[in-house]
């Protein structure tokens, strides 16, 4: 999120796409209802009619997946009325930007950008670029006249997303596409404030990745990034998702959003050479300057005494990507799938249910010969070879099963979607022999670290030279136990040496060695401070000799009213709550919106210590210590982690088009996009091509074996894949069976009556569901023609209830697709049908 | 001092369908989760069951002119001012007042005749295993110790509110709701609804009523039976008025035999 829980009762709207907080996520509903309370209106735009819609002054049915078009539209709407808020627009986003002339958009590509290349199915992005001066600065027109600015360029490409054509491709009709607009347009005043709250209903999409974008537009445009009440919201779906985001367990990144290196980058100057961004501008903060502090830090911290300047901090212990490679989700089963993988950690997951295309990776697993499966309870992945289509004789892979104990059975911190990381207590002892995570990690790392000592192997240096500082050794040398607050410590990261700021005279000292780092302000690129993660970097510090959990604050206080409550736990970065904080503010650093005051410059503010005047911000944490814009001597831009310190209107750094394009889903009811030539997204991976791929992927587009729109999604009683949930009586009872939601035009048409069985089954699977038939389902009007869509929870699996009575996971349907970005599986819009069972 | 009476403000308007008020009913009286099956509605289980206390009824309402709407109401005992369960009661002491008005029940007083099944104007008491009754008792141990119910207590959305009836009431007029369900009907219900529109659009009796013959029972017949008769005879006698002759529980008879 880049504002935060609370700050949700501060919007005038509230659009709610792509998400469904009131099953999803029911406590941001209170917020929600408070800003309703207070006049606030809610948007819900959905393909269903969820719990969420029953509480919207407006609601917008959309054909799931066509976002794009829907908020292309609204970009239209905005530009064509002026709507847009200009002060904001012209000095806080690229807009005047000029781009390279020889750039083209779909609208004269037909449906693509200029730099596609149709074999690698990739672009060559020379064109997206920006012109520069001759002193190396952004070349603007502030008139937003040019036409290669990107305010004119954004304004050509969204003019063919016309009403007619985006009512057309998305079924809403016209009327409620232009009152949405108007209503979400009217934040663009300086005293309005719209905020956006979404979730997988987004991001598992081909296009996911620019549904995000599209609203980036909008929210740019309108002028509510940085603000209360505003922003992009991503609602996480598992309470400690944004921290597992944060502490780097995707493929691609290292804590604190560090890229992860690629076998090309030999040494760290490579590496920092190539994920360093510069600036020329004196305004911009470029904040990601700093990534040598940040890398080397890291380094530190992993590897301790063993990183010395010498061997380059260890950077050649870091585990490499090949030039190239994708290490995703669908990837890694794919690999596995072909027999590349021997073993496999099922650690608090369920694959064999939350995967895409579930039959292929329980199929997959199969090709193991080792598994190990850490759960509190067993699942459909730990017993996945006596589950159903499995012949155990034939299954070689040997399963391990690890009782992990719950969340409320250890210590540690939680880090939510509002950033805030809050630390929590263990309120019961583990039951039987189930452990914390941590625990077993030790446990692994000391028994594999002995191994590599004894052993040799091949490449013992990550691991042997490994810090493990975490507690008290026993005469093995091994840590008896994790003490989970030395990990926080290493995260928040230490001063190594004596540092001082020598830019001062006398010197200053900044930090003792051996202290807490006090933030990632002080962080060294030369091996002198260490830092697990530099985001959190100030959430475990010192003050003097006393140490603060700043996670375990529980502060009430909200001076401002706002509900900012900056003294409870600890948000990254700098316990800052709303970020692009700078953009809330005018060139002289006045509030947009003085009611809704996030941050404000305060030229006489005093110094608590000196009781001097030092001109400084009241509120929130502000974006960095700088003045604001205007100061002519210190003046700041206010997208600090930005390069070029704007807004991105135009962005170049995404594979598939620096503005989002309409593309259909992989599997889509339509014969032909009706934006453009270009079906579906050019620049995602396909598994399976023109009748060539594993018959596991394969798909059906148009296909009239399967001629209904299909999504899964969740709700309020259950979670996730139901491992969890399933097991609780209580949430049986009221959820107890695999269902299928429908309209009742489909129903009639297919002779299915309310609650009875049907099967449903698409390319890749097969399963039955219980008939849910209403009204909260719509058929779409389409291009002219009427299209079916129905619903799926993918809460079920088969392997609890033991009497096989709640059904299958809806994932058995999903096909192996993902974003062309993020590699994310489409599992929110594909092709199925549906017959009475 | 008299304690003020205490109640449930609902507000299906606020009510988000999230059922947590469901769960954390079950969680903390204890009551075990039912095998149920999807029978083609979100609505589970059903109705109120003797482990069920409260539950949601999800309320679809279609419309060819606007938008559909969802109703989500919060369906439970009453806890009504003139309660015609505890009118025709025969067992003293099964069910009670709690001095914050909450009818709450004792399962070892109770001695399974069912006749409040009759008396309720709402069909809310439901008969356990041991045939004792069971249902909503407004979390009388928590109020007791001045905790609010579970359901409300869990409410993210303030949908379910307690405190005392007449704080509650003008909190609900100052919300715009010039007409409170159960504000004065059957001397006061103890679970007051604020509707948008007519009860009976949210499954609720525009004028609750208790039965006739539990007002006879309860004038005439209760006191002379009392004279005369233990509370198990004057059951009967009653039950003849309410149900007729025992067919019922003949029947179960014949089925377990």
């Amino acid at each position: 999120m880049t504002n935060h829980w609370v700050d949700i009762k501060n919007a005038d709207v509230i659009l709610v796409m792509g998400a469904n907080p009131a099953e999803n996520h029911p406590i941001s509903m209170k917020w929600v209802m408070r800003a309703r309370e207070k006049g606030a209106k809610l948007i819900v735009v959905d393909p269903r009619f969820t719990r969420t819609a029953a509480k919207a002054d407006l609601y917008a049915p959309m054909r799931s997946g066509t976002d794009i078009a829907f908020l292309g539209g609204m970009i239209k709407y905005i530009l064509d009325n002026n709507l847009y808020f200009k002060d904001y627009v012209v000095n806080y986003t690229h807009a005047s930007f000029l781009v390279n002339p020889d750039f083209k958009g779909p609208g004269q590509l037909n449906g693509l950008f200029s730099g596609y290349d149709e074999k690698t199915r990739k672009y060559d992005k020379k064109t997206w670029s920006l012109q520069m001066d001759e002193n190396g600065l952004p070349k603007k027109d502030p008139t937003l006249k040019d036409p290669n600015c990107v305010f004119q360029l954004l304004k050509k490409h969204y003019s063919r997303y016309t009403l007619d054509k985006v009512s057309s491709i998305t079924g809403t009709p016209k009327e409620t596409l232009q009152e949405v607009y108007k209503l979400f347009a009217s934040t663009g005043k300086p005293d309005r404030a719209g905020t956006e709250l979404y979730a997988m209903g987004w991001t598992q999409h081909t296009v996911g990745t620019q549904n995000i974008r599209a609203m980036c537009i909008v929210q740019l445009l309108l002028g509510n990034m940085g603000i209360a009440g505003g922003g992009i919201n991503a609602l996480r779906g598992e309470s400690n998702v944004q921290g597992g985001t944060d502490f780097g367990l995707l493929f691609h990144i290292l804590p604190g959003y560090n890229p992860v290196p690629s076998a090309s980058l030999t040494d760290l100057k490579a590496y920092i050479d190539k994920f360093t961004p510069k600036t020329k501008d004196p305004k911009s903060v470029n904040w990601w300057g700093n990534r040598p502090k940040y890398i080397t830090s890291y380094l530190k911290a992993i590897y301790g005494k063993a990183a010395t300047k010498e061997n380059d901090f260890g950077y050649s212990w870091l585990p490499k990507l090949d030039e190239g490679m994708n290490a995703s989700w669908l990837m890694l089963f794919d690999q596995m799938f072909k027999g590349k993988f021997e073993g496999f950690f099922a650690w608090g997951q369920n694959p064999a249910c939350s995967g895409a295309n579930a039959g292929k990776v329980r199929k997959a697993l199969s090709k193991l010969k080792w598994m190990v499966n850490v759960n509190l309870f067993d699942n459909e992945t730990g017993s996945f070879w006596r589950g159903p289509e499995m012949n155990p004789k034939e299954i070689q892979t040997e399963v391990f099963q690890l009782p992990a104990c719950s969340s409320v059975e250890k210590e540690g911190s939680l880090s939510n979607s509002s950033r805030l990381a809050q630390w929590r207590y263990k309120a019961i002892e583990p039951i039987g022999e189930s452990m914390p995570d941590s625990e077993m990690m030790n446990e692994l790392y000391f028994r594999v670290k002995k191994l590599y000592q004894k052993q040799g192997g091949k490449f013992p240096a990550p691991i042997v030279n490994l810090t493990w500082d975490y507690g008290e050794k026993g005469p093995d040398g091994k840590i008896k136990h994790v003490d989970i607050h030395l990990v926080a410590r290493e995260v928040n990261g230490y001063y190594l040496e004596d540092l001082f700021d020598k830019k001062v005279d006398p010197p200053k000292q900044l930090g003792e060695k051996g202290q807490l780092m006090t933030n990632f302000v002080t962080l060294q690129a030369d091996g002198t401070t260490s830092c697990g993660n530099w985001i959190y970097s100030g959430s475990y510090t010192q003050k003097d000799d006393k140490i603060i959990n700043m996670m375990a604050r529980r502060g009430k206080d909200d001076p401002t009213g706002l509900g900012l409550f900056s003294g409870w736990a600890w948000a990254w970065p700098v316990n800052r709550r709303i970020i692009y904080n700078r953009a809330s503010v005018d060139l002289k650093g006045n509030p947009w919106d003085p009611k809704r005051a996030v941050i404000k410059w305060n030229p006489d503010k005093l110094d608590p210590l000196t009781k001097k005047t030092a001109p400084g911000w009241d509120g929130d944490v502000p974006d960095g210590p700088a003045p604001p814009m205007a100061d002519e001597k210190g003046g700041k831009y206010p997208f600090i982690m930005r390069a070029d310190g704007m807004g991105a209107l135009f962005g170049p750094g995404l594979a598939d088009g620096p503005f989002p394009e309409h593309y259909e889903a992989l599997e889509c009811p339509l014969q032909e996009n009706l934006m453009s030539k270009q079906k579906i997204n050019p620049a995602v991976k396909l598994f399976y091509e023109k009748g060539s791929g594993l018959p596991e992927d394969i798909f059906f587009s148009c296909d009239i074996r399967y001629p209904y729109v299909a999504t899964t999604y969740r709700v309020s009683e259950h979670w996730q894949t139901g491992v969890m949930t399933r097991h609780v009586p209580w949430q049986l009872e009221m959820q107890p069976q695999m269902f299928v939601e429908m309209s009742k035009e489909l129903a009639r048409e297919k002779g299915i009556k309310d609650g009875d069985k049907v099967n449903v089954s698409s390319g890749r699977g097969k399963l039955w569901a219980i008939a849910i038939v209403t009204d909260r389902f719509k058929p779409f009007k389409v291009a002219g023609s009427t299209i079916h869509q129905v619903g799926m929870p993918w809460h079920f699996g088969w392997q609890y209830p033991e009497d096989g009575s709640g059904g299958e996971s809806a994932n058995l349907l999903t096909p192996t697709i993902g974003d062309a970005n993020t590699m994310i599986p489409e599992s929110k819009a594909f092709m199925v049908n549906v017959e009475k069972a | 001092m008299a304690i003020a009476r205490a109640a449930l403000l609902i507000s299906p308007e606020l009510c988000i369908g999230c059922r947590g008020c469901q769960t954390a009913c079950k969680s903390w009286n204890q009551l075990p989760g039912q095998k149920t099956k999807n029978t083609g509605t979100v609505q589970n289980p059903p109705d109120l069951t003797p482990s069920l206390f409260n539950m949601i009824r999800y309320v679809e309402m279609p419309s060819d002119k606007d938008v559909m709407r969802w109703l989500f109401v919060s369906r439970r005992c009453m806890h009504c001012g003139d309660a015609g369960c505890m009118k025709i009661c025969p067992a003293p002491g099964a069910l009670y007042r709690t001095k914050e008005g909450a009818v709450a029940f004792n399962k070892e007083k109770c001695i399974g005749c069912k006749l409040c099944v009759v008396g309720c104007p709402f069909d809310v008491p439901r008969y356990d295993e041991k045939d004792k009754i069971s249902k909503c008792h407004l979390c009388f141990d928590r109020i007791a110790e001045g905790l609010p119910p579970a359901c409300a207590k869990t409410c993210p959305t303030g949908a379910i509110k307690y405190g005392e009836r007449d704080s509650l009431l003008g909190l609900a007029k100052k919300a715009g709701y010039t007409k409170v369900y159960g504000e004065s009907d059957l001397e006061g219900l103890g679970s007051i609804y604020a509707f948008k529109d007519a009860p009976k659009l949210y499954g609720l009796n525009e004028k609750p009523a208790i039965p006739e013959t539990v007002v006879f029972w309860h004038k005439v017949l209760k006191p002379l039976a009392y004279i005369g008769l233990g509370g198990v005879a004057a059951a009967s006698i009653l039950h003849y008025v309410a149900f007729g002759p025992h067919k019922e529980s003949e029947e179960e008879e014949k089925k377990n035999g």
